[in-house]
């Protein structure tokens, strides 16, 4: 019995190893973060408090900056052409509520996109330093 | 044993209640599992130890307030904490709570009451590189201090401890997997947390005591972890140890926590391995 479960636990470690894909890969790729872009800014689209933020964006260019800025911080062959987050947020005043909620539209998102939980806070890790260059511009 | 089951289910059926009774609309404050729940003397923390995060969900300009209800029960006593908490601007956090402990089989009671306050000095809990720091007090009356005379308590009514905090989350830092780490330093004179009165026999100088807690969110709505609290051994007659956890804390939404816990709170008044459950629930009503 007890051979048994060490022998679980050791297979089921170095299956972790063996899936040694990158951030890119779990996300799907080009098509998966394609996807979780559109059902991010759905889930935007939706929300009374943050729609205003996007209301006067060109939506297109939205979606295909965020799809590179995606690509590019999980490790994805992109290069990110957009604007540098400073200048993007500056004169939207977002505050700490506003920024969690759209975290949590991100998280959202990416659960209908079936992304696990793990995945997904290694995508918000890469976003999260940029934080500091979004709030209170 | 069946007594402790009792409070379980009655922990549960509240946490119900408040499910059904506070509609609020979902709230854009802090994230969830990221308000940190109740502890023992009814700070924002672990279980046992005060954390640097403040109660709630508070945000900029937003108030924040719960209210818990925990019960330890562990071989030879049971531990009922009544505690309320209300936090503004996610930077000052004030407390009350209510201990009463019992000696099981008797009809010993002692009560005491514990306000706190919590102010977040720097940092932010995920965001930025250095951890979120917070002061705070617990000052605390005991209202029955006959047993803490009687045990060698050098003050049997009042005691303060204040406290340093650290805490940080670790996005995604373990498989992906968050990480969160609190380390507090405790000034303290209390003896059992100011159940058996205030410095001793032994010893009545304020000793700084660290308190550790180490936690992982293996889901999003559930973390799990681990807690030590080092005290003062003030008493010539007993031996005081440290107090040990590990918890299970399930956030159903950001109204509700409710906490299960594994408790080594070791000797108590002379009566060694003191082991048992600790369940807690807190309700955040805005």
């Amino acid at each position: 019995m007890l051979r048994n479960i060490f022998m679980f636990v050791a297979i089921s470690f170095s299956a972790c190893y063996v899936q040694a894909d990158t951030l890119y890969e779990n996300l799907g790729g080009q098509a998966g973060i394609a996807n979780i872009v559109d059902g991010f800014l759905e889930e935007i689209s939706y929300d009374r408090e943050i729609y205003p933020f996007f209301a006067k964006s060109n939506i297109k260019r939205v979606r295909s900056k965020l799809e590179e800025q995606f690509c590019h911080l999980s490790s994805g062959p992109c290069v990110y052409t957009g604007d540098d987050m400073k200048s993007v947020h500056t004169g939207m005043n977002i505050d700490e509520a506003h920024f969690n909620r759209v975290v949590e539209l991100l998280q959202t998102a990416m659960t209908k996109a079936d992304i696990d939980f793990p995945t997904q806070n290694k995508l918000l890790q890469k976003l999260a330093p940029m934080r500091a260059d979004m709030l209170h511009r | 044993m069946k007594r402790s089951f009792f409070s379980l289910v009655w922990v549960i059926v509240i946490g119900q209640f408040a499910l059904l009774s506070v509609h609020a609309e979902q709230s854009s404050g802090r994230l969830l599992a990221t308000s940190g729940i109740t502890q023992l003397e009814g700070s924002g923390g672990g279980g046992i130890t005060p954390w640097a995060v403040i109660s709630g969900h508070s945000l900029a300009d937003s108030t924040s307030l719960s209210v818990s209800h925990t019960k330890v029960d562990v071989k030879d006593f049971g531990l009922r904490v009544d505690a309320i908490s209300a936090s503004y601007d996610n930077r000052i956090e004030l407390s009350a709570a209510q201990h009463t402990f019992s000696l099981k089989g008797t009809a010993i009671n002692l009560r005491q009451d514990i306000f706190g306050i919590k102010y977040r000095l720097a940092g932010d809990l995920i965001y930025t590189t250095m951890p979120q720091l917070a002061l705070g007090i617990q000052h605390k009356s005991l209202i029955d201090g006959d047993v803490a005379q009687a045990v060698g308590a050098r003050d049997n009514q009042k005691g303060t401890d204040i406290y340093i905090a650290a805490s940080k989350l670790h996005l995604g830092a373990l498989a992906g997997y968050h990480v969160l780490w609190n380390a507090t330093l405790r000034g303290t004179k209390a003896n059992q947390m100011g159940l058996l009165g205030f410095g001793g026999d032994s010893n009545s100088d304020y000793q700084w005591m660290p308190e550790f807690s180490l936690a992982t969110v293996i889901h999003p709505q559930v973390a799990i972890g681990a807690e030590y609290r080092s005290k003062p051994d003030n008493l010539n007659a007993f031996k005081e140890d440290p107090y040990q956890d590990i918890f299970v804390a399930w956030f159903p939404s950001k109204q509700v926590n409710i906490t299960l816990a594994y408790a080594d709170l070791g000797s108590i008044a002379g009566s060694d391995s003191q082991r048992g459950l600790y369940a807690s629930l807190t309700a955040y009503l805005r």
